[in-house]
């Protein structure tokens, strides 16, 4: 019977000739990151691990360590890398936030299931890869026993037409999908078809980690030429693609015309259901811009800001924070001039690490405040003071807000 | 895990995330300190009304959002099982791997009455109003995990199969 790609990968991890919808299949996992949280809080050192090599340890949410909680973890972490000979560790200072070094190392590879705790880790699936966080209890048992189960979800298939405007990115597709289709709870997310030729790899990471805000299970691209380059800069090798059978069962399939995007914004609490095009929202002041994370803190995004604000100043009484996805970001956005154009035009670039994104050590927001940001959650409170409102773009449009100090079209600015 | 549970049902609405039961700022303090902030912005005060026994019942994408381990403040607070209309899978996991139980039941959060008295049946998937009403009949978990909830969770199994040095740690 035909299968999706995530229905192929999952087999395959179990396997089994087959998996599909409804299924409980128990898979080996073959890559697992440990994150800083995970040894902050919960840990104990286990008697012994199933295999170091299918193990990473990457420093990310709380670096440098902001609490002596953080710092302590950082110290079990190091422990507990050298006790158990784990050779991929990402210490402070070869460290960034664990997705980004995930796709920098090529530790998610097509065909391949990775887990992490973190709730973000579906972003592996731009690589065809079964990726997810699984919650720090289940990611400590995978490390100790290399298995997980998975209940197959129903997939949904998004078919990308057409070919992407250049002011559109991934985000604004995303957006798109999730204010006119809403949560996709236990359902997989598949994107294919003609338009993802338009559509590189960056993009295709932003689309994939955004699927836990429509609450997704597993969010899957194809390893097309464009993917498989990109990993052979990484890895040294084209890796075997996994692709979907003609035929194969969707929940739905869905075509979204990328030629017809705009950019897009998301009302602060949620995105499902939540989110339209910039040119319809009233107009908004903005106290933050917040352009960085997992999501948006790539290289690309970095020369985005760059571009816009080249020439250009953060509006007065605004902030606008970058971020670097990681230390190999930060360190090409510096060589590239990106850092230098940024900080000249008012902004503050900051360390690598999850920051501000998730309202823990630092670029808090205070009641009252209007914050954009490109990174990955408005939910209320998430950012700071629960009085506080976020709304979601893409760099560009979140860089332009930073400029006009009120949320617009990015096009206006580069008009 | 006692199969079926009698406690007073707490009620919430759709797609309550996860930063709602465990905010950010509250990562930085200990669990019985961050427990006392869940639900701090969606019902205030609740913590304080809550009592050991209690049941949060929600409806749709229940915990969507991140994987903080929402669950340990919910046993830190004396709750002893969610319910909602649907969860978000990773929410879900999550729950059941710190050993409080997760059942799916539609309509669950429409039907029953906040503060209401219900009978809960883990294993059959069903609630209804302790004095008697309609039952809701929701999808059983599977048989695995079900065994995982039995032994109160992942930790305790590990700790079972010689994984971790002591035996019930990190509760
Ligand atoms: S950047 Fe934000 S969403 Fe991404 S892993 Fe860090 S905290 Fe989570």
């Amino acid at each position: 019977m035909s299968m999706t790609i995530i229905e192929k990968i999952l087999a395959r991890g179990a396997g089994l000739e087959e998996a599909h919808a409804g299924d409980v299949v128990v898979c080996d996992v073959d890559m697992t990151v440990l994150i800083d949280l995970q040894f902050a809080t919960l840990w104990k050192d286990p008697t012994r691990i199933a295999d170091p090599d299918r193990l990473a340890v990457i420093m990310d949410h709380a670096v440098p360590a902001p609490t002596i909680g953080d710092a302590d973890g950082g110290v079990r972490a190091r422990a507990f890398v050298r006790r158990f000979g784990i050779e991929r560790f990402f210490d402070v200072g070869r460290h960034g936030i664990c997705h980004q070094v995930i796709a920098e190392n090529g530790l998610a590879r097509p065909g391949e299931i990775l887990t992490c705790t973190d709730s973000h880790t579906c972003a592996a699936g731009a690589y065809n890869n079964a990726a997810r966080g699984l919650g720090p209890i289940e990611v400590y048992s995978i490390m100790c026993t290399g298995k997980t189960w998975f209940q197959v979800a129903p997939t949904i298939r998004y078919e990308l037409l057409g070919a992407k405007p250049e002011v559109v990115s991934g985000k604004d597709i995303f957006l798109h999908i999730a204010g006119t289709y809403g949560d996709a709870t236990n359902h997989n997310l598949e994107l294919g078809g003609p338009g993802l030729a338009s559509v590189p790899m960056n993009d295709r990471r932003t689309i994939a980690t955004q699927g836990a805000e429509v609450s997704a299970d597993f969010t899957t691209f194809p390893a097309d030429e464009i993917c498989l380059d990109f990993l052979q800069e990484r890895i040294g090798e084209r890796p075997e693609p996994v692709e979907a059978d003609l035929g194969a069962a969707y929940a739905a399939v869905r075509q979204v015309d990328l030629s017809e995007l705009t950019p897009w914004v998301a009302r602060p609490g949620k995105v499902a259901d939540n989110a339209l095009p910039v040119s319809q929202l009233e107009r908004r002041r903005v106290d933050q811009c917040f352009i960085g994370s997992c999501a948006n803190g790539q290289i690309e995004d970095m020369r985005v800001a760059a571009e816009m604000l080249r020439g250009r100043r953060v509006a007065p009484g605004v902030r606008l924070i970058v971020t670097p996805a990681s230390q190999a970001v930060y360190a090409q956005a510096v060589r590239e001039g990106c850092v230098e154009t940024l900080v000249d035009a008012g902004a503050i670039v900051t360390n690598s690490t999850c920051g501000a994104c998730f309202g823990y050590h630092m670029g808090l927001l205070g009641a009252g405040e209007v914050c954009i940001t490109a990174s990955t959650r408005n939910f209320k409170g998430r950012m700071g003071s629960p009085d506080a409102e976020i709304y979601m773009a893409s760099p560009r449009t979140v860089a332009a807000a930073a400029i006009a100090g009120e949320i617009i079209d990015p096009r206006e600015v580069l008009g | 895990m006692k199969d079926v549970i009698e406690g007073r049902a707490w009620v919430f609405g759709d797609s309550v995330d996860t930063d709602n039961m465990y905010p950010g700022f509250a990562m930085k303090l200990s669990l019985q300190e961050a427990a006392t902030h869940v639900f701090y912005n969606l019902r205030p005060g609740w913590t304080g009304e809550v009592a050991a026994g209690d049941i949060v019942v929600a409806g749709r994408n229940f915990g969507v959002g991140s994987s903080r381990p929402v669950a340990q403040l919910f046993l830190e607070l004396g709750v002893v099982a969610l319910v909602a209309e649907e969860f978000n899978s990773l929410f879900l996991r999550n729950s059941i791997n710190f050993g409080l139980p997760a059942v799916t039941i539609p309509a669950a959060a429409t039907t029953i009455a906040d503060a209401s008295t219900v009978r809960l049946d883990i294993p059959g998937a069903t609630i209804e109003p302790a004095g008697g009403g309609a039952r809701l009949m929701g999808t059983p978990l599977p048989e695995f995990v079900l065994d995982i909830l039995a032994q109160g969770g992942l930790l305790p199994k590990l700790a079972a199969d010689g994984y971790l040095p002591v035996a019930g740690a990190g509760r």
